[in-house]
């Protein structure tokens, strides 16, 4: 049997686990990934299985998780690391933005740093501060990373093989409110491209592209704008660098309408890229501004008050309204 | 900062010693042992403070024993000995012809390492071929032990690169600028060489002023609890540009070590044969899986922190003058004369060699070009990214418009 429904969670863990098996090199390291198999469980059964050498528990550092990644790397080994949340990442966003990305450029190619940075993120779970961010552009907007992130079980297992085996550092940032989502896993698929857009549901009137948890969001927008006789299609991105921009153009020039979805401040977010990019390779086919809907410019607000603060059905609903209204 | 203190004195014997033998020879508790023999309370170079530093050359160029380390250099011949003062003139030549190369408006910028070359020729010395080195920016003398060409390390402060030398072309990782970064990475190589079951060590430099960096405290820390062989060399040349070390920390430097359960010895920083022997002592101390260790090497930056840099404007030109005494040059020379260990011969053909270096590092950054415009594009990513190559081709297509413009004129 190759085609198995599983919980995003165990998608990774499963892609992690065949990652350690294929390869000796492969490393897993952070905070509470060894016996209690990370606090999302993402690594469950892990050390066990390949022993406290291959799966480590590390202090409670993330520069120096990172950074002793990037040693590790140049030693010729390829560390999945974990931070186990969101907001936990700055203390090693030095070591990502000015070692990890860069060094391969520094060294004229000739070293490689392929660490994929795990990072549970963002919100809708209710949790504490600092626990339900999405940072994922202040990483994309740095040359020398790769930003992925998967949207359901099947891509979250391939994608996660596809950035082992990449050359290029990748963050790898997992939607941590679709953990327990099941879907199938096919692990003797051929995957697409780790960075290729895929079409989620075909559409004719407007283009929704999200990633991550808000491509659940945006189908269920769809399904709901069905009922009113309108056909959206939905893009799940899947990696924000690089962007897949000609898929994203093909769909709009199909559709002519543009709405990008995502949890984080659309302020110089994900949605402002793809919006200026998409006007200048779609501008005479479009029928209406590219609108963005996202999170607001302030701090992520205490969980009672999160569900006002992320997009949901009725707010991407809104902004399709009003596309459609031009 | 009261440099008489801190000279290149003759250490307590009987206390520098005792430490220094059950350094050791029970690793992790010598730290416990060297600390305790210090006051807490005493500020590193504080006045009146007797620093307890191992100390093979006197500034003078007398050989003194040292019952633990004298071992690790006990075999050295009168080649060995030639070969260290040699290292150090020539690499003292290269950084002078840097310096210049950058008034001259070669180089944008130079950081020059005058004063710490025993520091850095003694504990280059000491690493092995297989061994990995990760410098800071400052690490010009380490380069020339490792066999990086001196020449290549003038690229980044030329503008061509930002690097640019395979660093497993000669183990010895790409300067880093932020720092104390690089502390890290030394651990995790060093952790990797562990598991790869290799007898082979890793020695991590950085300064005074980064021991004060959160990246540093991790990588002592990830080290010990792992176990990791690494040596972490810190040469204490007593300025972070123009911060004294009392800016940076209140106990010794090297006694930081015994917060994360490994030894810390202070070395004479400008006794290049100290710095050889605990450097081999603490290399050998990682390959027999005893962990890491911390090195301070007490020295002084004699020149500016960069050419950039107006220490005039911070310190006072007596305290360079009590360091200039103690000079790591004029030490292995007085030693060498004194022991009829080298001739006239030898220090006239050194000095022809040392010119012909200087020479040939002019000419080769003379000679230097700046890199294609598209080299701005190359090795951003090992597997490619499609912005890269759209902006690449967007540039090319801007360049071409210029060439269309004239070839139409």
């Amino acid at each position: 049997m190759t085609i198995e429904k599983m919980a995003l969670a165990k998608a990774i863990n499963e892609s992690l686990r065949t990652a350690l098996e294929a390869d000796p090199k492969v490393l897993i390291m952070g905070e509470d990934v060894g016996k209690l198999g990370g606090v999302f469980r993402v690594t469950d059964g892990l050390q066990k299985d390949f022993g406290e050498e291959r799966v480590i528990d590390t202090p409670l550092a993330e520069s120096g998780i990172v950074g002793t990644a990037i040693g590790l790397a140049l030693r010729g080994y390829r560390p999945v690391v974990e931070i186990q949340f969101d907001g936990f990442v700055f203390p090693a966003y030095d070591q990502i933005v000015t070692q990890l990305a860069k060094m391969h450029a520094r060294a004229l190619g000739k070293i490689k740093l392929p660490v994929v940075v795990r990072i549970p993120y963002g919100g809708g779970i209710g949790a504490v501060e600092h626990h339900s961010e999405s940072p994922e552009a202040l990483f994309a907007h740095v040359a020398g990373l790769k930003v992925v992130s998967p949207s359901n079980a099947g891509d979250a297992y391939w994608m996660m093989q596809q950035a082992i085996q990449s050359d290029d550092p990748v963050i790898f940032f997992e939607p941590k409110r679709r953990y327990w989502d099941k879907a199938e896993v096919d692990k003797d698929a051929i995957p697409g491209p780790l960075h290729g857009v895929r079409v989620a549901r075909e559409g004719s009137d407007l283009t929704l592209a999200a990633y991550g948890p808000m491509v659940k969001v945006c189908l269920e927008a769809a399904a709901a704008a069905q009922e009113e006789g309108k056909s959206i299609e939905v893009l799940d991105l899947r990696s924000m660098s690089p962007i897949d921009f000609d898929s994203i153009q093909a769909s709009v020039e199909k559709t002519r309408r543009l709405v990008v979805v995502h949890e984080a401040p659309v302020f110089l977010g994900t949605g402002a890229e793809i919006a200026a990019r998409i006007t200048e390779r779609c501008f005479y086919h479009l029928e209406a501004p590219v609108l963005r809907v996202g999170g607001y410019h302030a701090p992520y607000p205490p969980a009672r008050l999160e569900e006002e603060y992320l997009p949901g059905l009725d707010r991407v609903l809104d902004a399709v309204d009003r596309s459609l209204a031009y | 900062m009261t440099v008489e203190s801190t000279a290149a004195r003759k250490p307590r014997r009987s206390a520098g010693t005792k430490s220094a033998a059950s350094a050791s020879t029970t690793g992790t508790k010598s730290a416990a042992s060297r600390s305790a023999g210090a006051a807490a309370k005493k500020s590193p170079g504080a006045t009146g403070g007797e620093p307890e530093l191992v100390q093979l050359l006197t500034p003078e160029g007398k050989r003194v024993k040292d019952a633990t380390y004298d071992r690790y250099v006990a075999d050295i011949t009168p080649e060995e000995l030639r070969g260290l003062y040699r290292d150090m003139v020539l690499s003292r030549r290269f950084d002078a012809e840097a310096t210049s190369l950058q008034r001259q408006g070669e180089l944008g910028l130079w950081a020059s390492m005058l004063g710490q070359e025993a520091a850095q020729i003694g504990s280059g010395r000491a690493t092995r071929a297989d061994d990995y080195v990760f410098p800071t920016y400052r690490e010009h003398g380490v380069a020339w032990c490792r066999g990086v060409d001196p020449t290549n390390l003038l690229g980044m402060f030329r503008g061509v690169n930002n690097g640019g030398w395979d660093p497993n072309g000669n183990n010895f990782h790409l300067y880093t600028i932020v720092i104390g970064s690089q502390t890290l990475h030394a651990t995790g190589y060093a952790m990797g060489v562990a598991k790869d079951g290799a007898d082979s060590a890793v020695i991590a430099y950085f300064g005074d002023g980064a021991s004060s960096q959160g990246d540093v405290m991790e990588a002592f820390n990830f080290g010990a609890v792992y176990n990791a062989p690494v040596v972490f060399f810190c040469q204490n040349n007593q300025w972070a540009i123009s911060e004294p070390t009392e800016r940076q920390m209140r106990v010794p430097l090297y006694q930081r070590a015994q917060g994360f359960g490994f030894p810390g010895v202070r070395v004479d920083g400008n006794d290049v044969l100290a710095c050889l022997a605990v450097t081999k002592w603490a290399l050998e101390r990682a390959r027999n899986g005893e962990g890491p260790t911390l090195l301070e090497a007490y020295t002084y930056r004699m020149g500016a922190h960069t050419t950039s840099d107006d220490p005039t404007k911070y310190r006072a030109d007596e305290e360079r003058e009590a360091w200039e005494a103690k000079d790591p040059i004029l030490r292995l020379r007085a030693y060498l004369e004194g022991a009829n260990h080298a001739d006239e011969g030898f220090f006239a053909e050194l000095e022809a060699e040392s010119e012909a270096l200087g020479k040939r590092v002019r000419d080769v950054v003379r000679a230097m070009p700046d890199p294609d415009n598209f080299a701005i594009f190359e090795n951003v990513y090992a597997d490619g990214h499609a912005l890269v190559d759209e902006e690449r081709a967007q540039f090319a297509a801007y360049q071409a418009s210029f060439a269309d413009a004239g070839e139409g004129k």
